[in-house]
């Protein structure tokens, strides 16, 4: 390594992966059910695709995590999304592609996908 | 890119208690569960938290598991990495809140009072990648002074930092290097001194084992400052982790082209090689180190020359602890000012105080300067054990002193120890409760001194020697009211008169403990007693005859045949024959023996 745009470069690629590390409670938790029933329905794939675009982008302030069955079995894959200080996103029968659009539109820019939320989806 | 890292404490305390083991069995049980690809394991190095090692932290959730047992592996990985349910029973027992919720660890009373910046790297990154060190700014101050500062800009920044030196005298850093700097000669050196040697003291292995590069980061900078192009880390070999991961570091840096020829296309050049040191107590002096590194046996030469004049190999040269290097790219990165809103007057930044003896939360801390005594020992690390009370606190290791309870509330700095007769030393603190004879404490001190004096001036060779008998017949019970004088004599002689700093401050621990515990001198001169229980000749067994049921286990326990009693009849112990080893109270099931 000869130059300081080198030493960035490896900062910014390992800045998304260690930004994992991090616990500040102004984190926005982005949460996958992972029960039985949503490992069954695809939530694993959905889970690595939310947890891979959210490193690649260096949003080091998102935190992708998991959790049980929150009752809702037929609708899983379950995505929960909580930023701090608003209310609570729940979007349903998700899939990789799905996810990726969240990431986009609802991480990066804060608009809310309303059709795959659980409130368009239940009617 | 994986979803969950799995940090792991690889820092000497928890390989210790097994955690290579653990990774191991993470290793097997994530790959069995079909999660390789998601979930990294990650060593790391030390968390502070040394007294529930193994520990093992899950991010994103940030879920702090101790004393994880290789047993408990595959339920963390079915339940929490599979499944995202936490494994509550292995938590941390103070990030589980009344209602059975979960706060962040950084909320936890071991963790809240603290500020890490020397330590900040310690458990988060994995120390043998560079590029996680990288990736946490790392080698950015580096680069910075390269391209931007002249290295006296570098200088003014660390003076106006304040930083002083962490390894005990508590030097100006930004002095030494500007005395260096002054100093023209061919060729200049950059020393790093890795020889902890206080006992109780761990945090220059812990910064060593857990973010090694930013020793190799300080120590190019402090380079640049003063015109050096080799450094050397002096580093003790009953550190193997240690050594081990600086080795790994060196290398992966003069890969990247961090260390060797024209760093940054700058066209500074900086080198840095290791020398082990064989566990000479004096080889942490200044001068005994570097005559140590040329080769020679390691004994301290007068001084002046100062090392900034004439150090190793006769150049300019400066020397700095590992701690203090680990301040330097935070400094640079952050700004002078950054760091001189921290701490007192005149003790600016952090310490690392690693906390042990009567203490629950035994680890490594990192506090601002200014911080009581109070708030380490109560709030950060959780009080005394078994509800015993606090008698003193030693800082400063074997050149250090007692700090008794009136001084509790006294603000931690450089200055405020001194004036209370102890010192910071390199920060180990150890707690003492009632059942600490203070004596006794003076007496384990001189010990170490008297086996560490290298022998070269008369006063520390012979003078601990002396201070150590005296201590001895007072703890026999032989000792007169003019030892007592003799002995505070003999200290000021030899704090006037050694030739470094090991035998000026190998008094401290008599001069403190006499000052503040004269008592406890008195008691074991004028009435032959050991107020705390500890000195054996002072001490004797009885059988309470009342309590005593006759059911001979004592008298069968005793290794010396010393107590004699019949069946269902009071026993008796022989003082004679008693060589006072206490299994007999131990094991007494009816409360009927005691100390006296």
């Amino acid at each position: 390594m000869k130059s300081l745009e080198e030493l960035k470069a490896i900062r910014e690629k390992m800045q998304g992966q260690i930004g994992i590390r991090n616990e500040s409670s102004e984190q926005t938790r982005v949460i996958v059910g992972m029960a039985t029933c949503g490992i069954a329905s695809g939530a694993r794939p959905v889970l690595t695709a939310l947890s891979d675009a959210v490193q690649a982008k260096g949003l080091t302030n998102v935190a992708v995590t998991q959790t049980g069955c929150i009752g809702l079995c037929q609708y899983e894959p379950i995505v929960e999304v909580l930023e701090p200080g608003k209310d609570k996103v729940t979007y349903v029968k998700m899939t990789p592609e799905k996810a990726l659009e969240v990431v986009n539109q609802h991480l990066i820019h804060g608009q809310v996908i309303q059709k795959y939320t659980i409130a368009e989806v239940l009617g | 890119m994986y979803r969950s890292h799995v940090l792991v404490c690889g820092g000497t305390g928890c390989t210790s208690s097994g955690s290579a083991k653990i990774i191991e069995s993470l290793h097997s049980e994530i790959s069995k569960n079909g999660l390789k690809e998601e979930v990294a394991v990650v060593q790391t190095g030390c968390h502070g938290l040394c007294a529930l090692g193994p520990i093992v932290i899950i991010y994103p959730e940030a879920t702090f598991y101790a004393m994880v047992k290789e047993e408990d592996i595959p339920e963390i990985v079915s339940e929490h990495l599979l499944k995202g349910r936490i494994v509550t029973r292995l938590l941390y027992k103070e990030m589980v809140t009344d209602d059975g919720g979960i706060k962040s660890l950084n909320d936890t009373d071991f963790y809240k009072k603290q500020h890490r910046i020397a330590l900040r790297n310690c458990g988060v990154i994995n120390p043998e990648n560079i590029d996680e060190y990288i990736g946490t700014n790392g080698y950015e101050a580096l680069g910075k002074v390269l391209t931007e500062y002249s290295p006296d800009q570098v200088i003014q920044t660390i003076l106006d930092s304040g930083l002083r030196g962490r390894g005990g005298g508590g030097f100006p850093t930004g002095l030494k290097w500007k005395l260096a700097k002054g100093n023209d000669a061919d060729q200049k050196y950059v020393c790093c001194n890795a020889d902890e040697g206080d006992p109780g003291a761990f945090m220059d292995r812990s910064v060593l084992e857990g973010d090694p590069h930013v020793v190799l980061e300080a120590m190019a900078i402090a380079g640049y400052a003063i015109g050096a192009s080799q450094g050397y880390i002096y580093v003790r070999a009953e550190y193997p982790i240690a050594v081990d991961r600086l080795e790994i570091a060196i290398k992966q840096a003069r890969e990247y082209g961090l260390l060797g020829k024209n760093i940054f296309g700058s066209g500074f050049d900086f080198d840095i090689d290791i020398r082990l040191g064989a566990g000479a107590f004096v080889c942490g002096e200044e001068t005994a180190l570097m005559t140590s590194i040329e080769g020679n046996r390691g004994e301290p030469r007068p001084r002046p020359p100062f090392p900034a004049q004439k150090g190793l190999f006769q150049k300019p040269t400066i020397l700095n602890n590992v701690e203090t290097y680990a301040n330097i790219p935070q400094i640079i990165l952050n700004g002078a000012e950054w760091f001189a809103s921290m701490g007192t007057e005149k003790s600016k930044g952090t310490k690392v105080f690693a906390l042990g003896g009567k203490i629950n939360n035994t680890g490594l801390v990192e506090i601002p300067m200014g911080t009581s005594l109070r708030t380490v020992i109560d709030e950060i690390g959780g009080g005394i054990p078994n509800g015993k009370k606090f008698k003193a606190a030693q800082t400063g290791g074997p050149s250090g002193g007692c700090i008794p309870t009136e001084h509790f509330d006294i603000p931690i700095d450089y200055d405020n120890l001194i004036s209370i007769g102890s010192m910071m030393g390199s920060g180990g603190l150890i707690v003492m409760d009632e059942d600490n004879c203070m004596v006794d404490i003076a007496k384990f001190f001189l010990e170490f001194t008297v086996d560490e004096s290298c022998g070269k001036c008369t006063p520390c060779r012979i003078g601990t020697k002396r201070l150590h008998e005296i201590l001895d017949k007072i703890t026999n019970g032989q000792g007169t009211m003019d030892d007592l004088q003799k002995l505070e004599d003999l200290c000021y002689y030899i704090k006037d008169n050694a030739l470094c700093g090991l035998g000026q401050t190998a008094p401290n621990p008599v001069l403190s403990t006499l000052r503040f515990f004269k008592d406890e001198y008195v008691a074991h001169v004028v009435d032959k007693k050991c107020p705390a229980g500890v000195c054996k000749a002072l001490l004797s067994y009885v059988i309470d005859a009342d309590k005593c049921k006759g059911c001979t286990l004592c008298a069968r326990i005793c290794p010396n045949g010393a107590i004699q009693g019949k069946v269902k009849e009071a026993h008796l112990i022989d003082q004679s024959k008693c060589i006072k080893c206490g299994a007999c109270m131990e094991k007494c099931r009816f409360d009927a023996i005691s100390k006296k």
